[in-house]
């Protein structure tokens, strides 16, 4: 089912959460909504889902007006809520047949369904527990099966991994990864690994609006189109440190040389834009006879594209 | 209709999971037996083969516990934030409180089914008037479903379970007492007003066996009001601006 959202907007009184944002989602993508505390993230979230209405623009789900079919869309929508909100006094079991039934799963389904995500959330030993008495990881694993018990064909998850310990975030990105197959999900997160490790695309989103959108690949080059390298050269023939450096900054490529303090020789060297410098490089080092001891690519990361878009 | 069902059961559940189901039925049959059978104004002082003692106390006793039974309906939902999880459940705000107000409704019923002992009781004691039995059976159902509807309403608008009982309270004793005492005091078409908008006015007739529209027409009003008023209170979150 393929999500559309044209300038939405949300205010809180004056201000605005979230602030005239549009974008699309196509069928069977995974969708990562990134951002710092407050961006708006949750927010149009509830939004899709038909928590809130916007206070402006427009939400489509497959054409489905979100404002005019509430209905239809929450049938098709498993929705996992920041916080992860449940009844505490009921018993995982009894909770997850409440919702296939108030989903709309037929009669001779829900023993399958709730069997099935039992299996798949790994909630076994803990089936029968009432869901207060259970730990946080696994609350997040009931958050996760509600969320899924009606076979939705969108998921909707509000920070999915919040407490639950390594282990058990490595098997939900798995589950995630699997889920987006077929299915359209959009998560949030601030983890940047997360959304890296198991999105399509990322959307990052700052102070109600979109900054950035794209793989995670295209943000990082769109952030930093330069090549960055740390070079390490042994000057054999009596060239002092000075001399090495003016002879890279002599090349046609490079921007920007920088010394460092670690080792001997050693220059942090930016390249111009789309330029790659590393076979001049080589090449100098060839002609002066220099020892070329490292040359190493500094790879952008997501976190300093993150950074630099949000603050 | 399948929703409101699923939700009036996971309503009545959780109070039964959760003891106030018992501590009510017990207090309530508590009160009302010691009342009936037990106090200086019993049935055998009395001598009449009737229940007018027990709807005399479960008129108040009522009053009390139903707001005791809604405050949480709504208020909690809001407070833990489940709120948000059952509205993005296939479900409409109005199924939502009607699930509520039924779940309230089956429990009081429950409660008052405890009592039909007493009735078979007084059978065997005299002649009774069965008109007058299952009326007041009747009004005290009304009534109830009144307060809930009223006290779903105060839950509602707060996310505070002792605000929630209390301002159910405070509308409550309105139509309980207050408009009876102002309505004794007033003459002429405000007095009449007054005397219309008293609980215990309709309560009263029902109870005698009198089944009359204007009577019925009133607590339907008051009951849809409240749900109405809940229902604006659930969904205004979902209002443009």
């Amino acid at each position: 089912m393929a999500i559309v959202v044209e300038n939405l907007t949300k205010k809180y009184g004056d201000q605005k959460a979230v602030d005239n944002i549009s974008f699309e989602v196509r069928t069977g993508e995974v969708v990562g909504f990134l951002g710092p505390n407050g961006a708006g993230k949750s927010t149009t979230m509830k939004m899709i889902t038909c928590y809130m209405a916007p206070t402006e623009g427009k939400i489509f789900l497959e054409g489905l007006d979100v404002d005019k079919n509430p209905e239809e869309i929450k049938k098709r929508i498993g929705y996992l809520p920041e916080n992860n909100p449940l009844y505490t006094e009921m018993a995982v079991i009894d909770y997850l047949r409440f919702c296939a039934e108030i989903q709309g799963v037929e009669k001779e389904k829900i023993s399958e369904r709730i069997h099935e995500m039992v299996d798949v959330c790994g909630l076994g030993l803990e089936k029968h527990k009432r869901i207060g008495e259970l730990s946080k990881g696994y609350r997040q694993r009931v958050g996760l099966a509600q969320a899924m018990i009606h076979d939705p064909e969108v998921l909707i998850l509000d920070e999915p991994t919040t407490g639950l310990d390594p282990n058990q975030i490595i098997e939900i990105r798995k589950l995630i990864k699997e889920l987006g197959k077929e299915k359209t999900v959009i998560l949030s997160s601030h983890i940047l690994s997360e959304v890296e490790a198991t999105c399509d695309r990322i959307l990052i989103i700052n102070r109600g609006k979109i900054v950035a959108d794209g793989t995670s690949e295209t943000l990082r080059g769109q952030a930093q189109g330069r090549e960055m390298l740390k070079v390490q050269i042994e000057a054999s023939n009596g060239a002092d440190k000075e001399a090495v450096k003016k002879a890279l900054l002599g090349l046609a490529s490079v921007e920007t040389v920088k010394e460092l303090e670690e080792k001997e020789n050693y220059f942090l060297i930016q390249n111009k834009p789309e330029a790659s410098s590393k076979k001049e490089i080589f090449d100098l080092c060839v002609k002066n006879k220099w020892y070329l001891l490292e040359l190493t690519g500094i790879e952008t990361k997501l976190e300093d594209v993150f950074r630099e878009l949000t603050n | 209709m399948r929703s409101i069902w699923v939700l009036t059961r996971r309503e009545l559940t959780s109070y039964f999971d959760s003891l106030t189901a018992y501590v009510m039925i017990v207090m309530f049959l508590g009160l009302s037996g010691f009342f009936t059978w037990l106090s200086a104004n019993n049935i055998f002082v009395i001598g009449q083969a009737d229940l007018q003692v027990f709807f005399g106390i479960s008129y108040w006793t009522l009053f009390f516990f139903i707001p005791a039974i809604t405050m949480r309906t709504l208020s909690e939902e809001k407070r833990s934030g489940t709120i948000e999880l059952l509205s993005t459940k296939a479900v409409t705000d109005w199924q939502i409180v009607s699930g509520k107000f039924l779940g309230s409704l089956l429990l009081v019923v429950v409660a008052l089914a405890c009592t039909i002992p007493y009735y078979i009781t007084v059978t065997r004691l005299g002649n009774v008037d069965h008109g007058a039995i299952i009326g007041g059976y009747f009004g005290l159902i009304l009534m109830s479903a009144m307060y809930i509807s009223i006290g779903i309403f105060a839950s509602s608008l707060t996310n505070n379970q002792i605000v929630a009982f209390l301002l159910a309270l405070l509308i409550g004793i309105f139509f309980h007492i207050l408009f009876e005492i102002m309505a004794s005091g007033s003459t002429g078409l405000i007095g009449n007003v007054l005397d219309y908008l008293s609980v215990r006015t309709h309560f009263e007739s029902l109870s005698r066996g009198v089944f009359d529209t204007r009577d019925l027409i009133y607590f339907a009003s008051f009951i849809l009001a409240g749900l109405v008023l809940s229902e604006t209170m659930l969904s205004k979150r979902n209002w443009h601006n």
